[in-house]
């Protein structure tokens, strides 16, 4: 086994290619990686992942926990002085992971909500009475409610790939 | 758009896990004198750090057809949540700044006889009720002064990215202070007021104990300063804080969101605030 890390020069053209325009903007002065709470406590750093994206270190980034560890706050965005679009690029590079098969079980199962419901989270009898007892609709007017616009969400996912994306419903 | 209507986007936690979120928002928005429709039909926003994650596509398409339901109302779209106020918010912008993607998502929303003309506006209700409704109109609706001491949490994508949204602050926010200011209310500094509550970004589904390192440290903070309770504008970060501190003992500060808060100082009854649905007892 070796350690030597092989780059993919296309890599980081893909993720330009795809929307991520300011990957090539970042000097690596590290502002980000001192704005990040996820980094605060691990040893997760924003710097690190944007120079790995850069160098084209597909193999490394891709199965990594690393690009998961970030929760979209835009800390480290609104500080970056070079304008780097960190989250947007951490989310590219996120669904190329996912395209690669890379899907946490806990996501898939969110994933299979959407498909079942329209909503990351199910409604429960409890919660129902509780609609009801404040002279709300037991269930929200939304795709929980209505099949033909449930029908509708489905067909959309359908279409963009969504749900062989995560391993259908 | 016309100003005193709005379409009301319900999004998943509000209505499915706190529902006192949505009927409180209903009630202060109709005493306000606003029309809300309803978006019949809607569904998730869809969740920024979930779906938009997993396929930005799918992501773009979804959010485009709740919108085109609040553009068939002739309506601008309210939020009552973070996250879809980000993701509707982003979508929006993202389609309305490039022709050729909206013809593309069209594309897709043609299929199930949909279209999106990119004319509605994503608003957030604590921005709504800060820049249009305003302090004077406001508090002619408090009946009740409250004089809690309270932390308060922004959540990340209220204001951020400050670039798009142009709300207030990036470092040094605001808004969310002064609306709870209003009702007499004392919002509390503390230290790290601006960090994120590790719910987002898909953190909570894939790594709940990860994402509690964030509310804890946040908890203790807030703890430090005495709050009596903290008030959020985002029912994710909402149920990260109060169904979190069921791992996290010995805190007990409940969680109230603005539009709660709000319903309260209006004289709502408390049966209109939900408040059974909370974890952590609010006590009044
Ligand atoms: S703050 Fe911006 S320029 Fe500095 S290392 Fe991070 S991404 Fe690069
Ligand atoms: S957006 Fe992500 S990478 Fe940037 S500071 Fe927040 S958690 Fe860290």
């Amino acid at each position: 086994m070796s350690n030597v890390k092989i780059p993919d020069p296309d890599f980081a053209k893909s993720i330009i290619d795809a929307g991520g325009k300011t990957l090539d903007l970042c000097y690596q002065c590290g502002t980000c990686t001192g704005s990040c709470p996820s980094g605060r406590t691990t040893a997760f750093r924003t710097r690190q992942l944007i120079r790995k994206a850069q160098l084209g270190l597909k193999d490394d980034i891709l199965p990594s926990e690393d690009l998961w560890m970030c929760t979209t706050c835009y800390s480290c965005v609104e500080r970056c002085p070079r304008d780097v679009e960190i989250v947007d690029i951490i989310i590219l590079m996120r669904n190329m992971a996912v395209q690669k098969g890379y899907l946490a079980e806990e996501h898939r199962k969110v994933g299979r909500s959407l498909l079942k419901i329209g909503h990351t989270v199910p409604a429960s009898d409890k919660l129902k009475q509780l609609r009801v007892s404040m002279g709300l609709t037991a269930d929200p007017p939304t795709t929980i409610a209505d099949p033909k616009a449930m029908a509708d969400f489905r067909k959309i996912m359908e279409k963009t790939g969504f749900e062989k994306l995560i391993g259908g419903a | 758009m016309a100003a005193d209507k709005f379409a009301l986007f319900l999004g998943c936690v509000a209505p499915l896990r706190y529902p006192g979120i949505e009927k409180a928002t209903r009630e202060l928005f109709k005493a306000l004198g606003y029309d809300l429709r309803e978006m019949t039909g809607a569904g998730c926003c869809p969740a920024p750090g979930v779906v938009r994650s997993f396929d930005q596509a799918t992501w773009l398409a979804l959010a485009a057809r709740n919108l085109a339901i609040a553009e068939k109302q002739g309506c601008d779209v309210l939020t009552i949540c973070n996250g879809c106020f980000g993701s509707l918010y982003e979508a929006n912008h993202m389609l309305q700044e490039d022709p050729a993607l909206l013809k593309k998502v069209n594309a897709i929303l043609a299929e199930v006889g949909m279209k999106y003309e990119g004319k509605v506006r994503v608003r957030h209700f604590a921005d709504v009720l800060f820049n249009d409704v305003g302090i004077e109109k406001m508090k002619q609706k408090f009946t009740r002064p409250l004089d809690y001491k309270v932390a308060v949490h922004y959540g990340c994508h209220f204001t951020r990215p400050t670039k798009l949204k142009h709300l207030d602050d990036p470092e040094r926010p605001h808004i969310l202070d002064e609306l709870v200011e209003w009702t007499g209310a004392k919002s509390l500094p503390y230290a790290d007021k601006n960090m994120c509550c590790g719910a987002g970004g898909g953190v909570r589904s894939r790594d709940g104990k990860f994402a509690l390192t964030f509310t804890e440290a946040k908890l203790k903070n807030m703890k430090a300063v005495n709050a009596q309770f903290i008030i959020d504008v985002c029912p994710f970060c909402h149920l990260q804080f109060d169904r979190g501190q069921k791992d996290l003992p010995g805190y007990d500060i409940p969680v109230i969101h603005l539009a709660q808060l709000y319903g309260l100082a209006m004289g709502l009854p408390e049966s209109s605030l939900g408040l059974e649905a909370h974890e952590i007892k609010v006590t009044l």
